[in-house]
């Protein structure tokens, strides 16, 4: 009304008139406001004040929540084009084809300074310390959790900065035109390492010790992050001499090798005490299929004892995530998407074969293809991992049969010749006399080079993927959760550190259990335990839950994998269980039914290795990479910053 | 009265350009790093050195790429800067200005100017020569050792690489040849080959190419960056 008016007015009337209706206008609205003398008084109805909140746990635990929320990660499942910088895996997605073209990792990609989240948390702790109203009991876990997560965060930055600035109080600007009393140089490496080791051995005791609680802090989730910090400050003690021109005088990067011993002592007490605790143990609840096992021990919410930190998720609460529709086959896909992380041969091939030996798979015999009458025979005897991390050709998601192969190889002229398809599921007419008008040449799955949402590296990756229907929906998603720490991680940590005291004897028994759940029979030797053996087990339990990265970054072999080199099908295919074979490249593996009618052959399956052609730069990982850039806004912002190293 | 407006309008909007724009950096500084005037050469995008230019607001560096054969040049305003070249940077080591005492040199930018930096390799390659004998591309140089004080440092391996354009380096190569530092018995005297291969002419994307580029390249153990002679081009026929 009053705007049509005004309009009206603006169009037919003169200047002058407008211009006193606008100040009547204003006027009226102004001393409307002023009429109430709280203006600048009243309390606020959109938000709540900290007097309120710190009377109510139930609000406590909801800004704890946000808390939470923010906790660092880098891989994750809600992030899933992170899984495909390193060569675990390809991404299958048109936009995403630069991460395998790219030589050179950016010395900022992973960087991270993350102050106005420890600011929220210190501020956090310092309310909560004051906060009288609450019960005793509810406060100290509260505290003890806000703790556990400024651990947590000052980890995530020591992996990937260095020593950074060790703040523990919220700090606030006086006004005065001088900020330099907030200016704060950088703690050693070491002294973050050892603060965050020192809160979570005081959070410990605190947090509650139920296993039950999973997206919580627990006493558990204490332990198990207290023994990746130790294991993490010791190897970079141990190993950090092979790569001297990484560190920096003052110790913000690098730490002096005599301290090794005194971490993976801590690391080995921090992962025994999980152990010895009994609260949690391998989940084995689908022995009579092991690779359906490994995969149900991500999925499996209910009851699960090895899981034991998660982010969790909710159905129906806007909480969800999108793993399984970012990478769901084709063939059982329940949107038109899906098949973007595509697991490549290199980690394909790190599952040994149940005899505790590595092994390529079988793809020719001399100058002949070995024939194989299913499409996953190839994998057979194999590590469960193998099944249990990837989906593998033949076998099944959702209850549908992945159908995954790269053409038919007919026989013609005394040779076999390839038809392909460029689209999922394609037929064409095989061109031999007598054979079918149309047929099936490429499976529905694909894989069909540079086709996105196929299976371009003959794989999908099965790990965290949610098998109940709707799970691949846009309007449903899943509710898996992505585990942050589990049981095994712990006894693999377990062995480290007792390998790295030279303890082979407690380091072989913590690594058998897990071996054993995988379905090896003969266990390692003592004298089986070695370097290599270590970083090939971590590798391929924790393919896909973000470790590979900084795992070769703390034993400092991150620049031997990835040394910029190209790599050939054979360099792919040997030295297997090498913990610096170089992976700079992804190749694939693509199945093929064989068309020979009349021969036995006919309607057999071979395979060939293959580097898809969106692969075309091998990875580099220069000493740079090992501690991120620190931004020039930073530095500038604080003159008692050092940089760091090899930028 | 809607004119008015328009032209107010029209008005603030000329003023406001003209107010923020100042002409484009029109000063180029280029030259090459050198030692004894003689140009380092370099793999492709890897040794960068930074321009500091101090007395604005918030400081953070330009930093300058140095080409494959040791050339560098920078688009710049006048003034003054400084110049450093950070020390993982290189093949190299910076020699000590005597201006500023440390590794930073000042640099006074007015007009276009042709500037060689002088800098201490740990080795020169000299006398390298490339041929091809069949297929074969063999090499001979002489490692010159720079530093010989407490700062050597050894030779790791020497390598050669053929690829089919002209950067050729340890990211960029065809067929590469190895030979490790410890096997080297005669500095003076370093001799590589490597095989070009049979396919690189059929390559779809070099179609009939019957020419290959070729550079030996030298890894100082401790040191990121390698150090390397001058690209050669080797006529296949």
């Amino acid at each position: 009304m009053v705007l049509n008016f005004l309009s009206d007015h603006l169009i037919t009337r003169s200047m002058k008139k407008y211009l006193l209706i606008l100040t009547a206008v204003i006027s009226i609205i102004t001393t409307g406001c002023l009429k109430d003398d709280e203006f600048l008084t009243t309390d606020p109805t959109n938000l709540l004040t900290d007097d309120a909140v710190w009377k109510s746990s139930d609000l406590v635990l909801s800004v704890l929540a946000d808390l939470y929320d923010r906790y660092p990660e880098q891989q994750t499942i809600t992030n899933w084009a992170e899984f495909t910088n390193f060569d675990e895996a390809f991404p299958s997605e048109a936009g995403q084809y630069w991460r395998t073209k790219q030589v050179d990792y950016p010395t900022g990609w992973w960087s991270l300074w993350d102050y106005g989240y420890i600011r929220d948390l210190n501020l956090f702790v310092q309310k909560c310390q004051a906060a009288n109203e609450l019960g005793a009991d509810a406060r100290a876990r509260f505290l003890a959790e806000a703790r556990f997560l400024r651990a947590a965060i000052y980890f995530e930055e020591v992996k990937r900065m260095g020593g950074v600035p060790l703040i523990l109080e919220p700090m606030e600007y006086n006004f005065s035109g001088d900020p330099t009393y907030l200016q704060h140089a950088r703690a050693k490496e070491s002294d973050i390492y050892d603060f965050v080791i020192s809160e979570l051995d005081s959070v410990k005791n605190v947090l509650p010790d139920d296993a039950g609680i999973k997206s919580r802090a627990t006493r558990g989730a204490a332990l198990a992050m207290q023994s990746r910090v130790a294991l993490y400050a010791g190897s970079i003690a141990k190993y950090g001499g092979s790569t001297p021109l990484v560190s920096l005088p003052g110790g913000e990067v690098g730490i002096s090798a005599d301290k090794a011993p005194a971490y993976f002592t801590k690391a080995l007490e921090a992962s025994q005490a999980v152990i010895t605790g009994g609260k949690y143990s391998l989940y084995k609840k689908k022995a009579e299929d092991l690779q359906e096992n490994f995969a149900a021990l991500f999925y499996d919410k209910s009851n699960n004892p090895e899981v034991i930190f998660v982010q969790d998720f909710k159905l129906k609460s806007g909480k969800t995530q999108d793993w399984t529709l970012a990478n769901q086959p084709w063939s059982s896909a329940e949107e038109q998407q899906g098949g973007r992380v595509n697991p490549s041969l290199n980690l394909a091939l790190q599952y040994e074969k149940l005899d505790n030996t590595f092994a390529p798979f079988a793809t020719n015999n001399g100058n002949d293809y070995v024939y194989y009458n299913n499409p996953g025979d190839i994998f057979a005897g194999r590590d469960n991992r193998l099944g249990g991390t990837i989906m593998l050709p033949g076998t099944r998601f959702k209850g549908v049969p992945l159908d995954i192969w790269a053409g038919v190889m007919y026989w013609k002229d005394g040779k076999y010749n390839i038809i392909s398809g460029d689209n999922f599921g394609d037929r064409d007419s095989i061109p031999v006399a007598g054979a079918p008008k149309s047929s099936q040449v490429v499976g529905t799955d694909g894989p069909v080079d540079g086709l996105q949402y196929s299976a371009q590296t003959g794989f999908f990756v099965r790990k965290f993927m949610d098998p109940t229907v709707g799970s691949g929906q846009i309007g449903t998603r899943s509710d898996v959760w992505w585990i942050r720490f589990r049981y095994a991680e712990v006894l693999l940590n377990a062995a480290e550190a007792a390998f790295e005291l030279g303890q082979t004897g407690l380091s072989s028994t913590y690594i058998n259990q897990l071996r054993e759940r995988a379905g090896f029979t003969t266990q390692l030797t003592d004298a089986q335990m070695t370097f290599d053996r270590i970083v090939h087990e971590r590798r391929v339990e924790l393919a896909f839950e973000g470790h590979e990265m900084f795992d070769n970054k703390r034993w400092r072999i991150a620049h031997k994998v990835w040394n910029g080199e190209n790599i050939s099908a054979t360099d792919v295919t040997s030295n297997l269980g090498k913990a610096d074979r170089v992976n700079t490249m992804i190749y694939a593996m693509w199945g093929y039914k064989i068309y020979h009618p009349g021969n036995a052959n006919d309607g057999k399956w071979v395979y060939r290795i293959v580097k898809p052609s969106n692969v075309t730069a091998a990875h580099r990982f220069n000493l740079g990479n090992y501690y991120s850039v620190i931004g020039s806004d930073i530095l500038s912002n604080n003159p008692k910053l050092v940089k760091n190293p090899n930028h | 009265m809607k004119k008015t407006f328009v032209y107010i309008a029209l008005a603030l909007t000329a003023f406001a350009c003209k107010k923020d724009n100042y002409d484009p950096p029109s000063s180029t500084l280029s030259g090459h790093i050198t030692y004894q005037g003689v140009p380092i050469n370099v793999s492709s995008k890897d040794v960068t050195f930074e321009l500091w230019e101090p007395g604005w607001g918030k400081s953070g560096a330009i930093t300058v790429n140095v080409k494959e054969d040791g050339s560098y040049s920078a688009l710049l305003f006048d003034g003054n800067y400084k110049l450093v070249i950070p020390r993982s940077q290189g093949p190299f080591r910076s020699i000590t200005n005597a201006e500023t005492k440390t590794d930073t040199m000042l640099l006074t930018v007015s007009g276009s100017r042709d500037m060689n930096i002088e800098v201490m390799p740990y080795y020169m390659v000299r006398d390298a020569k490339l041929t091809l004998s069949g297929t074969t591309v063999n090499a001979n140089c002489k490692l010159e050792q720079i530093i010989t004080d407490a700062n050597a440092r050894n030779v790791e391996s020497v390598f050669l690489y053929v690829n089919q354009t002209q950067f050729v380096d340890g990211t960029n190569y065809l067929a590469r040849a190895a030979l490790n530092g410890g096997d080297i018995t005669d500095l003076a005297n370093v001799n590589l080959s490597v095989n070009v291969p049979d396919n690189h002419s059929a390559n779809g994307a070099s179609g009939d190419q019957d020419y290959v580029f070729a550079r030996i390249g030298v890894k100082i153990s401790g040191v990121e960056d390698l150090l390397f002679s001058e690209v050669q081009q080797i006529n296949l026929k």
